[in-house]
């Protein structure tokens, strides 16, 4: 049985039909890249999974348990983790505030649930450092960070609870060359304690270095699904663009 | 090449200013304004320093400043209620209806005057919510409909004549110190911790802040919103009764134009207009300084019209301010 069992999603925005039955399997310890064009359905296909988006047509399970009822925030509570393109963080609260936005520890004070910042703090402060992230102070606003240290406080809230499976949507695309391996290592690290993951770049190097599987979605549908280790930048690169000018594509990627 | 290099070292001011937000979420410059403000009326009105008029400047601002709580609630989460002055009107109304018109017994009534409120709110959020129209008009409609139905019920004329144990609420003096202050300050605390330390309170930020980030953390955020407005209309429900015991009576015209006093008390408070930040401590130094602003006034007879030109001009003044501040931030 697979972690995350996706099949015949589909999905239109108005007239606008952006995925016609895609099928999609994730295993325990599986890193699965997701790759297609600007506007392939990718980050929708993932929104989908984490509940932001409800699809019209199609399954999800997780561990076999059909989870397409259940609310974003009960999905979470499943160990669906995800990392948005857009990152999603709430620009004026601080680093812990949002690595533990929606799950705030609590403590009892005189009868009343209040939030436990100090845990908050120390336990943000930890992951920060475990994730070897360069940030000026976890009291500032997130929005007074730069792009890649916002990134890695988006990961940190993946990353603090536990999660069973990890989307991660563009998850290095602000980072610098040092920062960026770390992002991988730190896939390599989730796939070792048999946690699954989802990445979804367009840095083909990452995702051939990194990846199980690869995924190419085209046109709204599943066109490839290759083994890593079996496939090459070229075959990536004509499931991408889909015949066409694949050999100067090609050659340009190899460059990169 | 070698620049030299500019160490920027913080302030004093801008140290205590974070430790002030990080502590006691207080701006600094609403505590300098308002104790500016305080010295400039003690120099011009010899009655201004006075403890009685101290306690009338603490009785004046008690329901301006439970609206100033809902106000801050709502803003912080990204919304806005224009109708809490209205429904402060109905709410009063409503209690003095159950109370001199039907005999209810004081705690039906009260239950009423705040529940009324509460179910204004409830239309609001719920209109907002499901109706997905937005609050601006949603809470205009309601700052019409209220004052009306208050009209309707009251058939426009003042309900006299509350009962003793209601009257105790807005006109009673326990240690000397008048019951709606008590009430307000007793609020203000349970709110204060509420937004600033509860689950409740965060998320409501936070929804302020990016709402979309709050709906993928699993916060279910239309339900929050619906609450906050229900919130909102239980507070405006709560200031119509101490309101209206205070003068004893439903009048159906009370209120008016308090939005306006409420919203302006807690963006000087340091709320951010357009969600994010928000503090209920901060709003009370705000709704101190509406209170003093309107004492000074009354105490120089200025009359009431230039007061009102005076709040609207304040608010005006504070978001200037405040964007200023954020411009100067981000400007490069
Ligand atoms: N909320 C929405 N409303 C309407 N159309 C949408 C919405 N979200 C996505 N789309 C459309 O769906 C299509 C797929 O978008 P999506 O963001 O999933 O692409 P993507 O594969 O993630 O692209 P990129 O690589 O640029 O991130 C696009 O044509 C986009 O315009
Ligand atoms: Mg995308």
């Amino acid at each position: 049985m697979s972690l995350l069992d996706l099949s015949g999603i589909e999905k239109s925005f108005g007239s606008v039909s952006v995925l016609h039955g895609v099928d999609l399997t994730v295993g325990a310890g599986e890193v699965i890249g997701l790759v297609g064009d600007n506007g392939a359905g990718k980050s929708t296909l993932m929104k989908i999974v984490t509940g932001m988006y409800q699809a019209d047509r199609g399954s999800i399970t997780l561990e076999g348990d059909n989870i397409l009822e259940l609310t974003p925030g009960e999905r979470r509570a499943r160990g669906i983790e995800m990392i948005y393109q857009d990152l999603a963080l709430a620009k004026q609260q601080d680093v812990a505030s949002n690595i533990f936005l929606g799950r705030e520890p609590t403590r009892r004070v005189l009868g009343m649930s209040l939030v436990d910042r100090r845990k908050m703090k120390l336990d943000a402060q930890k992951m920060i450092d475990r994730l070897g992230a360069k940030l000026p102070a976890i009291t500032r606003p997130v929005g007074s960070f730069s792009g890649g240290q916002q990134q890695s406080v988006a990961i940190a809230r993946a990353l603090t609870f536990n999660p069973k499976i990890v989307i991660m949507d563009e998850p290095t695309a602000a980072l610098a060359v040092r920062e960026v391996q770390s992002v991988l290592d730190l896939i390599r690290q989730l796939k070792s304690q048999g946690i699954g993951v989802i990445l979804i770049s367009h840095r083909l190097n990452d995702v051939l270095s990194v990846t199980d599987r690869i995924i190419v979605l085209r046109q709204g549908r599943a066109a490839a699904n290759l083994l890593t280790k079996e496939t090459t930048m070229p075959d990536i690169v004509s499931a991408i663009v889909g015949g066409g000018d694949v050999m100067v594509a090609a050659a340009h990627e190899a460059q990169g | 090449m070698a620049t030299p290099q500019i160490q920027s070292v913080p302030s004093l001011w801008a140290r205590l200013q974070e430790k002030s937000i990080e502590q006691l979420h207080i701006r600094l410059e609403s505590i300098v304004v308002l104790v500016g403000l305080a010295a400039i009326m003690a120099i011009l009105s010899p009655f201004f320093l006075s403890v009685s008029n101290f306690m009338n400047i603490l009785l004046a601002t008690s329901t301006i400043g439970v609206l100033a709580i809902a106000a801050t609630f709502v803003l912080s989460s990204g919304g806005l209620d224009l109708s809490i002055g209205s429904v402060l009107g109905l709410s009063g109304v409503v209690g003095a209806a159950f109370a001199v018109n039907l005999g209810m017994p004081t705690p039906i009534a009260v239950l009423a005057t705040i529940g009324a409120g509460a179910l204004a709110g409830l239309v609001n959020g719920w209109v907002i919510t499901r109706g997905f129209v937005p609050a601006f008009i949603v809470t205009l409609g309601m700052l019409g409909i209220a004052r009306g139905l208050a009209l309707v019920i009251s058939d426009g004329r003042v309900i006299y004549g509350l009962p003793d144990w209601m009257l105790f609420l807005g006109q009673g003096r326990p240690f000397g110190i008048p019951m709606p202050v008590i009430i307000l300050i007793i609020v203000a605390i349970i709110m204060h911790i509420v937004l600033a330390y509860t689950r409740y309170g965060r998320h409501t930020l936070a929804i302020g802040d990016n709402e979309n980030a709050a709906r993928t953390a699993g916060i279910n955020v239309e339900f929050h919103r619906l609450t906050l407005y229900t919130l909102s209309g239980g507070l405006a429900g709560l200031a119509g009764l101490l309101f209206a015991t205070r003068i004893n009576s439903g009048d159906p015209t009370a209120g008016i134009t308090y939005e306006l006093t409420a919203i302006t008390a807690a963006i000087i408070g340091g709320t951010n207009l357009f969600g994010g930040r928000g503090s209920i401590l901060g709003t009370m130094i705000g709704a101190m300084i509406m209170g003093v602003l309107q004492n000074g006034l009354n105490l120089l007879a200025v009359q009431s019209y230039y007061q009102q030109m005076a709040i609207g001009c304040v608010l005006v003044l504070a978001v200037f301010i405040d964007q200023f501040q954020q411009r100067q931030e981000t400007k490069v």
